[in-house]
């Protein structure tokens, strides 16, 4: 089952090329995609389309089943709400929050309790290993652990997706390990993954499936399968078959896996 | 072009809310002081800049035409100490009935006009300000210092002919030298018959400024003419004096709001420029990071800074120019002096002020930023400075109320020096319009309890108007109270009037008052006595101190009467009233200003014990509730038949220079509110623009625009709340000590129930003003934070 759909998606950005030419994609639920190709290939342009944070001037985009470039922003913002969830390079957290205030936001501008969320917050928190650090501020944890920060606000909404912008490329090599780890580990539990990336190793450990972009046109596309059993996985503890190849994961009839965490 | 005026060039070019927001607050901050200015300028001595402005008359003499030739009238120009003359002038004093563009149809009568015949209006002395219409231009037209409106009829019915002028337009003369102008071809039309108009002469004198300089001059005039030709003169320190205490009624008021406006003003653009300038911290570091000097990068900034001033500082002044117009032109009915014009040094004077503001707030906030080591004005660039609001964000998020409130109200603390301002801002604001609140409230009681004249009907033997279900229409204000009762024969009985008044359908009170001319011993000026039958404390009366009288014998007197007499409560005084002496122990302390508070308010039978027959002259009646005035007026115009009285709807209250103030109160408030929330809309353009990027990360985790409206409108919530409840006490406490200081330059103690305008509700829906305030400015910021798309926020620096 699709989750994601683009069909005939072009974007151009004032009078300059197209970002995006013509572009034709389906994800299916549990897939791990990694959006690869040089700087001004339309990586992050696609991300933004499928994120919502922006419309094509041509085709359609449809994620879970609603029609994204038909939204107005504040059904947008719905849908990122109930299916999205979105880790940056930068990590993007609030400075002047506290981890755990951090965390909650999401579930906080959806209307969650106030208990409901604290408590799902300190869940995430613990199984993502920064629970001592909820009552810290950002600016004094290390670049992991602000990036598993994010993921934890990112899941916050239990997303249909989770969309990631580089996620590695402001940590250092420790650190980046850890979030590749956190992602796979992420996606074998069924979370549908979408990676926008330069690193070809990071798309190599985490993802089902890759597309290569070029010029705004999809260049290559290995189409969806199955991860390669590669060091970083076979290190990661990420349950997987005999044969050495983790299967994508099953999903439910919304397109939604609960993942665990 | 050099590298500097490269990175100015597109500071200015590329930052553009930035540009936009330092033009758009020099600007309106710019026009309010040209405003300001201009109205500390109209309050400072309105009475001699006009004089001079009109080149003023130290004397205005009248010649009796049957005894002077004109020759005669004007050799007294040279007279010892006379500078200067103009004319004579021929003069007439007529009565003209309104007739038709005014609203009556000719059968009501105007006050006795005193009128000039002059060619031009700007000759010589006393150069007559036109305020609209032209001067004459043939015989039947006519200028009139009175508002009755242009192309109203005035018909002579006593003078041959019956002729009738056209109003063409209005004058004023500071000096006051006549009512009403018409070309010298039409005085001979507007003479009675077998009289001759008079001369009026126009001097000035070579020593002028006292009264015995003036003494000596008049003296020397007086001789020059044949004897006792001089029918009346006066002097302009006579006049200037009157005016002076009108003037000084509305000094403290107008001066107040004058720099109310100019500290708003300042507060604005300073915050605005230290604001943006603060705010390109980052650009700053990477100027310095690629070989700026701190040098460099301060004069870049203050250029920055002083481009769009500059713009905004030329709008502003012909943006000032055309808001003052019209504020001015209320100043002046309220001054009752000539016309004023914005001055050219006070544009100048702004101009160079705003610069200075921009300039040492620009060159301050940039001079901080280039002594910053440039790794950490590239650190402070990326993210607030740690701490900053920190604590308000933690015990906002533990607040019960939906998350885009409790962010949006944590993020002033992040800016306290903005915050500060913000909040000074609204202050002021809320302070502005509680004291505008306070002083028409205020004022309005001060009409009322001055002309204590509330009646709805005026019961008199003259048939004032108006037509039949027209407009009612009555005698000028400053004419109000009864004509001098007659003494000796009495009128009509006073009991049956009442009884017929109470019989009519409507009546709610009613009371007669008779006007009585007296002396009392060591008072120059003639006393009015207003007796009544009747309780008339429903029409208005407010009492300074003491009480009202009870029984004959007792009187009550204005403060200017307490004054002339020397008397205080408790004290008896001696009235000489149509020769009768009647004394009256004085009760208490009343609020009236009519006749310059000369008057004696006593019970009728304080009159009748020792004259007999005197009756009330004139009858005022309170209405019910829903009663229509013009057919209750007609209903007793029937009932009233037998006694040769007519009722009229009382038209008393209305006065010009209320609704000026009035109109100025709620003009100069609006422009202060609009100066307050404009101060907030740029603060908030620059929070706003600051957090870009944090509100593309709400938008990206799932925050609707109507969340990040919540968030931007909450962000100004507490600042307008706190500054609403802040401003209010300011306010008020302005208007306590401006009201009565107000009071004390119009010569009167004015009664505490006049300041007490403050009620429970009326300063609670005040200190939401505040909050008004804040909104009013956050609208346009939280609109643009709605609209802006995520991707774009997110990808903002």
């Amino acid at each position: 089952m699709a989750v994601i759909e683009l069909s005939g998606v072009s974007r151009r950005y004032d009078q300059g090329p197209p970002a995006l030419d013509d572009v034709t994609i389906s994800v299916e639920a549990g897939e791990a995609l990694a959006i690869l190709g040089p700087s001004g290939s339309g990586k992050s342009t696609m991300l933004n389309l499928i994120a919502g944070l922006d419309r094509p001037d041509a085709g359609t985009v449809t994620v879970a089943g609603v029609r994204l470039d038909k939204l107005g922003e504040a059904a947008t913002a719905r849908y990122r709400r109930a299916h999205v969830g979105m880790i940056f390079q930068f990590f993007n957290l609030l400075d002047d929050l506290t981890v755990a205030d951090n965390v909650v936001l999401p579930a906080q501008l959806a209307g969650m309790g106030r208990a409901d969320a604290r408590k799902r917050a300190a869940s995430l928190l613990e199984a993502l290993g920064i629970a001592r650090h909820s009552g810290a501020y950002p600016g004094r944890l290390s670049g992991g652990q602000r990036q598993r920060v994010a993921v934890a606000r990112a899941l916050m909404n239990k997303p249909t997706l989770l969309l990631a912008d580089e996620p590695t490329g402001a940590l250092d090599s420790a650190s980046g390990e850890d979030v590749r780890k956190l992602l796979i580990e992420l996606n074998g539990e069924g979370q549908t993954l979408v990676l926008v990336t330069h690193d070809e190793k990071l798309a190599a450990a985490c993802a089902t499936r890759t597309v290569r972009l070029v010029d705004g046109r999809i260049a290559t596309d290995t189409g969806p399968g199955i991860r390669p059993l590669g060091p970083h996985l076979a290190a990661s503890g990420v349950p997987h078959g005999a044969d050495g190849r983790t299967e994508t994961a099953r999903f439910d009839a919304d397109g939604r896996r609960g993942v665990t965490l | 072009m050099s590298s500097l005026s490269k990175v100015v060039r597109s500071g200015v070019g590329r930052r553009r809310v930035q540009t936009v927001v330092i033009g758009l607050a020099t600007f309106m901050a710019v026009a309010a002081a040209v405003l300001a200015g201009s109205l500390l300028v109209a309050s400072t001595a309105p009475f001699d800049r006009g004089f001079t402005d009109q080149h003023g008359a130290h004397l205005s003499a009248l010649f009796d035409g049957t005894t002077v030739t004109e020759s005669q009238a004007a050799a007294t120009a040279a007279a010892s100490g006379v500078a200067e003359s103009s004319g004579p002038f021929q003069v007439v004093t007529q009565t003209p009935n309104l007739g038709e563009g005014g609203g009556g149809d000719g059968a009501f009568e105007l006050q006795p006009l005193t009128i000039a015949g002059r060619a031009q209006p700007t000759s010589g002395i006393d150069k007559v300000s036109l305020s609209d219409g032209h001067w004459p231009t043939s015989d039947t037209e006519i200028v009139l210092t009175e508002q009755i409106p242009l192309d109203s009829k005035l018909i002579f019915k006593a003078l041959p002919g019956r002729p009738t002028l056209t109003v063409v337009g209005h004058a004023r003369s500071v000096s006051r030298t006549a009512d009403a102008w018409v070309l010298p071809g039409a005085i001979a039309s507007l003479t009675s018959a077998g009289t001759k108009p008079g001369y009026q002469m126009l001097y000035r004198f070579t020593a002028s400024a006292t009264v015995s300089d003036m003494d000596t001059a008049k003296a020397a005039v007086v001789a020059a003419a044949p004897s006792g030709s001089m029918l009346g003169s006066q002097s302009w320190l006579t006049v200037k004096e009157a005016a002076d205490r009108t003037a000084a009624l509305f000094v403290p008021f107008l001066i107040a709001f004058g720099l109310l406006g100019l500290v708003m003003a300042m507060l604005s653009v300073g915050g605005v420029v230290a604001g943006a300038v603060s705010a390109a911290t980052f650009r700053i570091g990477v100027l310095k990071a690629i070989g700026f000097t701190p040098s460099q990068v301060v004069r870049a900034y203050l250029l920055q800074a002083l481009i769009p001033a500059t713009v905004g500082i030329v709008l502003g002044v012909v943006g000032g120019n055309l808001l003052t117009i019209p504020v001015l032109a209320q100043t002046d009915v309220v001054y009752e002096t000539a016309p004023s014009v914005v001055q050219p040094w006070v544009d100048a004077l702004v101009v160079v002020a705003a610069l200075g503001v921009v300039s040492l707030t620009a060159l301050v906030a940039a001079a901080r930023a280039g002594r910053l080591r440039t790794v950490d004005a590239l650190a402070v660039g990326r993210a607030p400075a740690a701490g900053r609001g920190r604590f308000a964000a933690s015990l906002s998020a533990r607040l019960p109320l939906p998350r885009p409130v409790t962010l949006g109200l944590a993020q002033p603390f992040a800016r306290p020096a903005r915050m500060t301002a913000m909040l000074a801002t609204v202050v002021f604001g809320a302070a502005s319009v509680a004291l505008a609140i306070g002083l028409t409230s205020s004022l309005n009681l001060i009409e009322t309890a001055r002309s204590h004249d509330k009646a709805q009907i005026m019961v008199s033997p003259m048939k004032m108007g108006p037509p039949e279900g027209g407009e009612a229409m009555g005698p000028p204000v400053n004419q109000q109270g009864p004509p001098p009762g007659p003494f000796d024969e009495g009128g009509p009985d006073p009991a049956a009037v009442t009884s017929a008044i109470a019989t009519v359908t409507g009546t709610k009170a009613s009371y007669g008052v008779l006007s009585a001319p007296a002396t009392v011993a060591g008072v120059a000026a003639e006393v009015d006595v207003l007796a009544y039958r009747g309780d008339p404390r429903w029409a208005g009366f407010e009492m300074t101190e003491g009480r009202w009288y009870a029984t004959a014998g007792e009187a009550i007197l204005p403060t200017p009467m307490l004054k002339a007499t020397g008397a205080k409560i408790g004290d008896t005084i001696t009235l000489t009233v149509n020769g009768h002496n009647i004394s009256v122990r004085v009760v208490g302390e009343v609020f009236s200003t009519q006749n310059e508070g000369m008057e004696v308010f006593t019970d009728l039978t304080t009159l009748t014990a020792v004259i007999p027959k005197v009756t009330p002259t004139e009858y005022y009646v309170g209405l019910t509730d829903g009663t229509d005035a013009t057919a209750y007026a007609n209903a007793l115009e029937t009932a009233l038949t037998p006694f040769s009285l007519h009722a009229n709807v009382n038209p008393g209250g209305h006065s010009d220079t209320l609704v000026a103030i009035s109109t100025l109160t709620g003009l100069l408030t609006l422009i202060l509110v609009a100066v307050a929330a404009l101060g907030v809309l740029n603060a908030v353009v620059l929070q706003t623009r600051e957090r870009v990027r944090e509100l593309g990360v709400h938008k990206a985790i799932g925050m609707t625009p109507k969340q990040s409206v919540t968030v931007v409108l909450a962000s100004v919530f507490l600042i307008g709340l706190v500054g609403g409840i802040a401003g209010v006490p300011a306010g008020m406490a302005l208007h306590g000590v401006m009201v009565p200081a107000m009071g004390n330059s119009a010569g009167v103690r004015l009664p505490a129930a006049l300041l007490d305008v403050y009620h429970p509700w009326v300063m609670a829906l005040l200190a939401l003003g505040g909050l008004v305030i804040a909104i009013l400015g956050a609208l346009m910021p939280a609109g643009w934070a709605a609209r802006i798309r995520t991707a774009t926020a997110l990808r903002t620096e």
